[in-house]
């Protein structure tokens, strides 16, 4: 067994998180106040004018953002290190359908997962007698319930709305992947994948807490340094609607009464993948200027959801119709759950 | 001389092993070969259930993240002392 030392001492790792902690929670404070003052004092701007509240909220909206970021992704990957694909696997075998979805769903946003690993987990968990409807399940959460859009729904819109779209992925997932199970659709399934012999799993690592703290130290780099300058430009971009917008301007196009807007934002939503962070600020802009809240969750579901990507990979192991079906499910539930939200909120 | 096989059908992730594992044998200045390993059938023979995975002389090392240079070095001394 491979034994990896870690490049600092336990206690040195332990001392760093802490005091990265301190200094996390003081500038999250602090950032209000600071952009207010930049904006409002320091550069003399007026509380009523365009640049001024343009700028107010870039420099109040980025730190924010970019601290909430580092902060949740932490902390979700330090949950993750607990989590692996082939322990999800132990605790899915034998699990019936109905407990089986629900268990797969939230198992989905626990596990470490991206798309080029959808065809080896989706063998991996088929293989060793997870049922069809199970998988899908998780193969639903796991993208759709995306550690990046939760954040960014976090700190635009608050946790109430956060906490909406977590779980109406979860009921999205778990009804999807029991029905794709219902219509008994194995037969589309590529031939090869039921040939590849199960043996047995690979073992996962053994992590230690100052490793964890790394791993998840590595994570956070990793997907910050991915997604910053879209959050830039998006806040930029949100902040210059924010000043300069009239309110409301966009109620006739994007809100509750333009019944077409949920499906628009959902095709729109399609090609935008990888943009999750930097497509939220805009949006969350153009909620304050009359857009309503339905047309955005389905349009953040329909951007880390429906992702072309993925399908493109997933062709290897399902047949066409089983493909069309999964991400056919997925965008119907995700247009109804649009409706129902311009309808109830 | 080490087999390294990097498994993974091409995702940014994949790439960052192939490099830093390129960069790992580079500095400690050893003989190594380095194949890509693309085709799905082929890299389930590994029994991995996340890409992108490492693979030094037929054994899995790392699956499902990037490992650093330091684990990667790490890695190659380990096979080099057991061959």
């Amino acid at each position: 067994m491979n034994t990896i030392s870690p490049p600092n001492s336990p206690a040195r790792t332990y001392w760093i998180a802490g005091l990265a902690t301190v200094l996390w929670l003081a500038a999250y404070n602090l950032v209000k106040p600071l952009a207010e003052w930049a904006a409002y004092s320091a550069l003399r701007l007026g509380r009523a004018s365009h640049l001024g509240q343009s700028l107010a909220f870039f420099l109040y909206d980025l730190p924010k953002i970019l601290l909430l970021l580092s902060g949740m992704i932490f902390i979700i990957s330090i949950i993750r290190t607990f989590f692996s694909p082939e322990r999800t696997r132990t605790l899915l075998g034998g699990k019936r359908e109905g407990i089986g979805n629900v268990l797969a769903a939230l198992l989905g946003i626990v596990t470490p997962f991206c798309s080029c690993s959808a065809v080896p987990l989706f063998i991996g968990f088929v293989e060793s007698g997870i049922p069809l409807g199970v998988t899908f399940s998780f193969l639903i959460a796991a993208p759709v319930i995306n550690e990046v859009a939760i954040v960014m729904l976090l700190g635009l819109f608050g946790w109430k709305i956060a906490g909406l779209y977590i779980t109406t992925g979860l009921v999205i997932a778990i009804s999807g992947g029991f029905l794709i199970g219902r219509l008994k659709m194995e037969r589309f399934v590529e031939d090869f994948v039921w040939k590849i012999q199960y043996q047995g799993a690979l073992e996962g690592e053994k992590l230690t807490w100052p490793l964890r703290i790394q791993r998840a130290w590595g994570s956070v780099k990793e997907i910050v340094g991915k997604v910053w300058l879209y959050v830039l430009i998006g806040i930029a971009v949100g902040a210059g609607i924010h000043g300069y917008m009239p309110e409301a301007a966009l109620a006739s196009i994007m809100g509750k009464q333009a019944w077409w807007s949920v499906p628009v934002a959902v095709l729109v939503g399609i090609p935008l993948y990888s943009n999750a962070a930097g497509v939220m600020p805009v949006v969350a802009a153009l909620i304050e200027k009359g857009a309503s809240l339905g047309t955005v969750l389905a349009f953040m579901m329909a951007v880390v959801g429906l992702s072309l990507p993925e399908a493109v990979i997933l062709r290897r192991v399902l047949k066409l119709p089983l493909l069309v079906t999964f991400f056919g499910i997925i965008t119907l539930a995700i247009i109804i759950t649009g409706y129902l939200f311009n309808w109830i909120i | 001389m080490l087999t390294i096989k990097i498994l993974g059908s091409g995702c940014p992730n994949c790439k960052n092993v192939e490099s830093v594992a390129r960069k790992a044998v580079a500095d400690l200045a050893i003989e190594a070969e380095v194949i890509k390993v693309t085709d799905y059938v082929d890299i389930m023979a590994y029994k991995i259930m996340s890409t992108p995975g490492l693979v030094i002389n037929g054994k899995v090392v790392c699956a499902g993240r990037v490992p650093s240079q330091a684990e990667v070095t790490t890695y190659l001394t380990n096979a080099l002392m057991a061959e």
